[in-house]
């Protein structure tokens, strides 16, 4: 009896497909079939474009206080108005509180403020240089300080979303500053320790050792504590980053240090060696393009532990301080649990923390998973 | 075998060493010393120190010599038991740390024997069932426990626990024990005080631990001797729990030595948040006030303390895994 | 082959495949052979023609996500009834008590058989626990005795000692140890000897031979080794690409080899006898893609004497051309 079996035309071309495909290419193919990973970059993207341009994403000035104002409920955008699509808030209007007596802000049902998308508001300067005054958010007929609280306001009576908006400019920019900070050391360190092995090895290892059993938040804390309070915002806030990747550097150096041991013993290296090549050339011709991807993958995964730290310190009140804004700042009006329970919406700014860190997450997963040529 | 436990030895005393010098100039870091702030409160409280007072208490305390000698000094005090004053509270350090150093570390080991109780498990059955739904779902959970930092979980659980039961949840004893001097009821009071910040403390740390443990498994399950294992008609689970487990577990005992430093800094802000009588908001509190005796003794006593948590793991790893035994690490 | 004994292991049509999201790749498919009790069939082939997927599915120990999805494997028990493996739960009692009690398994790599952080005492006691009714002082007794029947000095201090305290050898000795403890009927033996120097090899197939002869026991050598077969092997079964291409007794087999690619493995083995500085004789071509597999005939893409219009097209049965001959091939059907 005869039988015909499947015709094999597929698998000879994506063979060939693959046969020609750059690393990166190769690399790329994989990284898109992980699913977590490429949302985790599209959630990152978008942070970092509201980064870029939080005064666009913001409508006022994240700094403004109006102790009248201080810790409203947060005033949702209502969608639809007599039934048709017409994005509007309500406005304020000020009453005494019967507990406390004092002066509050409460919603006025009977006034509608319409909301515009991409509309007028304060003036701010694009890129730096470029004069405008659009906004995400604006409103109609109204100041914008006065009508839109998206996210509800502070202790102080400042608008919570808008300072959202600057928070996650410094909190996402802190991250990068460090880990850069600690991918130079652990690269650095961590390339010379696996390379030329032998007694310089043992003593960047004992170091690394040494710095990974101590505790790390005492020693920030105390590192922050001993920061002299007059220094500047900007000053504290490079000073609070390189404290950060002062214990961070460890990692890396040791995902580099392994990959250097391993990479030493292939035999591709031995090869290059036989041909002459000189010992530059080969560390940065034949084994840097290696393991490039793991570092790329280490280091995104490095990201959200600072993110973490950087956002606990300043929690403390030990990290950056007002004026500044980053997420910790702004979750330290939230260690009251008293206040807490009555605006709980002062967390609200976790939840940005929260994605940012699992982004982070999910997308260095994806590389790592998609880097390793054994997986 | 000797070697190995010397090698480490020799690492924790480098170690030790290595913190108490970052403790001291912790210590010294802000401008000013000792006297300055101790002539600040005393002007404060209305009396004055003369120049001839405040350099003749230098010389006695020593200010005036080189910094190293300064720490040969401090060391000297250390090793008697002298920790300095605290200057805030006015009393020795030893008098104002107390209690409070065992009960972090009480709190920490607590947390770590949650987070392995719950991450061994877990770890496990994802490696055994990879990609099925379960595993899907722990490491969902798993990630969210990466992503909330710490003192946020404690924040949520206390605003939980305010909001829903009227109760604060946070302390490590019953207000009518706090003071009382130790007995089995008031470590029975601790027992029932201790899930909750166990809980918080040690759930970053278990999703950490679930991915080691799940990544490390399935490494070892694709190895030969576990199909060997099968093929002498082993049930699955002893061919799983008796051989790849136990060499899995290896590197994950050797995770302890770092989960300890861990969970000891994450103690100082949960504890803070849940208002635990523990070595964190004394920390805090020393920081901001200045009070660099007290600050960096904690800081000193909590590394040396992670010191020999992570040398006793570094013990039982050994204990666990007989190719260290045998020299052959 | 003796037609009159009933074959000990009777493989008839097996299939087993892996489910990837890649794609499905067929490793067994349609593989047929018997094993005659007390007799050696050597099952030969290159790389990844599937014999080690057979043994791993005689023992019902495929991996995820490989499954077997077509086929028999008949079993003779000792007292003479006849079990289909295929039909056992890979699991159950049954199955896990004739893995390892019926039939062995040696593996190839000695490295790393063993389990790093037990003695191999311990997995030896463990193995006679599992199958026999004994104390464990008897079982360890016998563990001892099992090492000692395989040639391994001192076995009483052995017993306690870990595998990679151990040279090659020994290990490769100890796993034959712990696959005969229990008095199988089969020995399935893995590529035994491949990560093994010649020496060694020898005084291996030295001892495989002398326990064969002492107990009666079957042997399924699995190997790519033409010379270890020669030595070794009654019978002969050729593999390709998961497909039984030619079987006989071990002397047709290699003085009369019927199936073409049979014959361009004899071949290319280099023999003291050829003439000097001719080059090597090779299989043109290579092992398609498990994802890629040839219309019709597998090996037609490679064969010298295929035929254009029907090798390409249909696929070959095996037919029995002679006494104990069987060959996949449209040049005999």
């Amino acid at each position: 009896m005869a039988e015909l079996a499947a015709p094999p035309i597929a698998g000879d071309i994506a063979e060939d497909r693959i046969a020609v495909a750059t690393q990166w290419q190769l690399i790329w193919w994989r990284f898109r079939k992980h699913k977590l990973a490429v949302g985790g970059t599209l959630v990152l993207i978008a942070f970092y474009i509201v980064a870029l341009f939080a005064d666009f994403f913001a409508y006022v000035d994240p700094t403004e206080s109006e102790a009248q104002r201080s810790l409203m409920a947060p005033q949702p955008i209502h969608w639809i108005d007599d039934g048709r699509l017409s994005p509007f808030v309500y406005g304020l209007k000020g009453t005494r509180d019967p507990l406390t007596f004092k002066r509050v802000y409460v919603p006025d049902t009977s006034t509608k403020i319409p909301v515009i998308f991409f509309g007028h508001g304060e003036p701010w300067l694009l890129f730096g240089f470029i004069p405008t005054d659009r906004h995400l958010i604006a409103v109609e007929g109204a100041k914008p300080s006065e009508s839109l609280f998206l996210m509800g306001t502070d202790t102080h009576g400042r608008d919570l979303w808008s300072r959202l908006m600057f928070a996650t400019r410094t909190s996402m920019t802190i991250g990068l500053v460090s880990v850069a900070l600690s991918l130079i050391l652990g690269v650095v360190l961590g390339g010379i320790s696996g390379y030329f092995g032998g007694t310089i090895d043992t003593v960047i290892q004992r170091i690394i050792e040494i710095l990974r059993s101590i505790p790390t938040i005492p020693l920030w804390m105390g590192l922050a504590a001993a920061l002299p309070a007059d220094w500047s915002v900007v000053q504290v806030y490079f000073a609070i980053t390189i404290i950060i990747s002062l214990i961070g550097w460890t990692e890396l150096a040791r995902v580099v240090r392994g990959r250097f041991i391993s990479l030493k013993q292939e035999d591709f290296v031995m090869a290059a060696e036989l041909l002459g090549c000189s010992k530059t050339r080969i560390i940065f011709r034949h084994m840097v393009p290696s393991f490039i991807s793991h570092i790329i993958a280490a280091t995104t995964l490095a990201i959200p532990a600072i993110i973490i730290s950087e956002t606990s310190l300043s929690f403390l009140g030990l990290g950056l301080r007002p004026p500044a804004i980053s997420w910790g700042v702004l979750l330290q009006d939230a260690q009251n649990i008293q206040a807490l329970v009555i605006s709980p919406w002062l967390l609200l700014p976790s939840i940005a923390v929260i994605v940012a860190v699992l982004a982070f997450n999910f997308m260095g997963d994806g590389i790592r998973d998609a880097a390793d040529p054994y997986l | 075998m000797v070697a190995y436990i010397v090698r480490r030895l020799v690492l924790a005393v480098l170690t030790v060493w290595a913190i108490s010098v970052l403790s001291f100039m912790i210590i010294h870091l802000p401008p000013g010393d000792y006297v300055t702030s101790y002539i600040a409160s005393m002007s404060a409280s209305g009396s004055a120190v003369s120049e001839g007072e405040a350099q003749a208490l230098r010389e006695q305390l020593g200010l005036d010599k080189p910094i190293t000698v300064q720490y040969a000094k401090w060391m000297g005090l250390i090793l008697q038991g002298n920790f300095g004053m605290a200057m805030e509270w006015g009393r020795p350090v030893s008098d104002v740390i107390g209690d409070r150093l065992t009960l972090t570390m009480i709190i920490s080991v607590a947390a770590i024997l949650f987070t392995w109780g719950i991450a061994l498990p877990i770890g496990i059955y994802s490696a055994v069932y990879p990609y099925s739904f379960l595993d899907y779902a722990f490491t969902f959970i798993g990630f969210i426990g990466l992503a909330i930092p710490g003192f946020l979980l404690a924040l949520v659980v206390m605003y939980v626990g305010f909001a829903w039961f009227g109760a604060n949840v946070g302390g490590l004893f019953s207000p009518d024990l706090i003071e009382a001097p130790w007995s089995v009821a008031k470590a029975w009071d601790l027992a029932k005080h201790l899930p909750i910040p166990a809980i918080v403390l040690g759930v970053a740390g278990t999703a950490q631990l679930i991915r080691i443990m799940r990544s490390n498994l399935l490494d070892e399950l694709r190895k030969p001797y576990v199909m060997t294992a099968r093929a002498r008609g082993l049930s699955e689970y002893r061919v799983v729990m008796r051989y790849p487990v136990r060499v899995a577990l290896n590197p994950f005992v050797s995770t302890i030595g770092y989960l300890l430093p861990y969970v000891v800094s994450g103690s100082i802000i949960v504890s803070l948040v849940l208002s635990l009588p523990t070595v964190g908001p004394l920390l805090l509190k020393a920081l901001i006030a200045q009070d660099m005796f007290l600050a960096g003794t904690i800081i000193l006593l909590l590394g040396v303390m992670t010191v020999i948590g992570t040398f006793i793991s570094d013990l039982l790893l050994m204990w666990v895994d007989p190719r260290i035994r045998f020299g052959r690490e | 082959m003796r037609t009159d004994t009933k074959p000990l292991l009777s493989v008839r049509n097996l299939r087993t495949s892996f489910f990837q999201d890649e794609g499905t790749t067929r490793a067994v498919d349609g593989a047929s052979f018997d094993v005659s009790p007390g007799k050696t069939l050597g099952i030969v082939g290159e790389s990844g023609c599937g014999k080690s997927v057979t043994a791993q599915s005689i023992l019902r120990i495929v991996d995820r996500p490989g499954r077997i999805v077509d086929g028999e494997i008949l079993l003779t028990r000792a007292d003479g009834s006849q079990t289909d493996l295929v039909k056992l739960a890979a699991n159950g009692r049954e199955m896990r008590s004739i893995r390892g009690g019926d039939i062995g398994l040696v593996f190839q790599e000695p490295m790393t058989s063993f389990g790093p952080v037990h003695t191999i005492g311990a997995q030896l006691v463990e193995a006679v626990l599992l199958h026999t009714a004994v104390s464990k002082k008897e079982a360890r007794r016998r563990g001892i005795e099992a090492l000692r029947s395989v040639g391994i000095p001192k076995p009483e201090r052995r017993i306690d000692e870990y595998s990679f305290e151990l040279s090659g050898g020994l290990r490769q000795r100890a796993m034959i140890a712990v696959a005969l403890s229990c008095d199988p009927h089969l020995l399935i033996a893995d590529e035994p000897t491949t990560a093994l120097d010649v020496t060694t090899q020898a005084q291996i197939l030295d001892l495989l031979r002398k326990l064969q002869r002492e107990r009666g026991m079957a042997i399924m050598l699995i190997t790519h080794n033409l010379g270890v077969v020669a030595e070794m092997a009654d019978d002969v079964v050729v593999m390709y690409l998961g497909r039984v291409v030619e079987q006989g007794k071990v002397d047709d087999i290699f003085h009369d080899p019927k199936h073409p690619y049979t014959k361009a493995l004899l071949q290319s083995i280099p023999s003291i006898e050829s003439v000097p500085r001719q080059r090597l004789a090779t299989i043109s071509g290579s092992i398609p893609h498990p994802f890629n597999r040839p219309a019709g005939c597998p090996f037609n893409p490679r064969c010298i004497s295929s035929i254009a219009g029907r090798c390409d097209r249909e696929v070959p049965q095996l037919q029995t051309v002679g006494d104990g001959r069987k060959v996949s091939c449209f040049l005999y059907a």
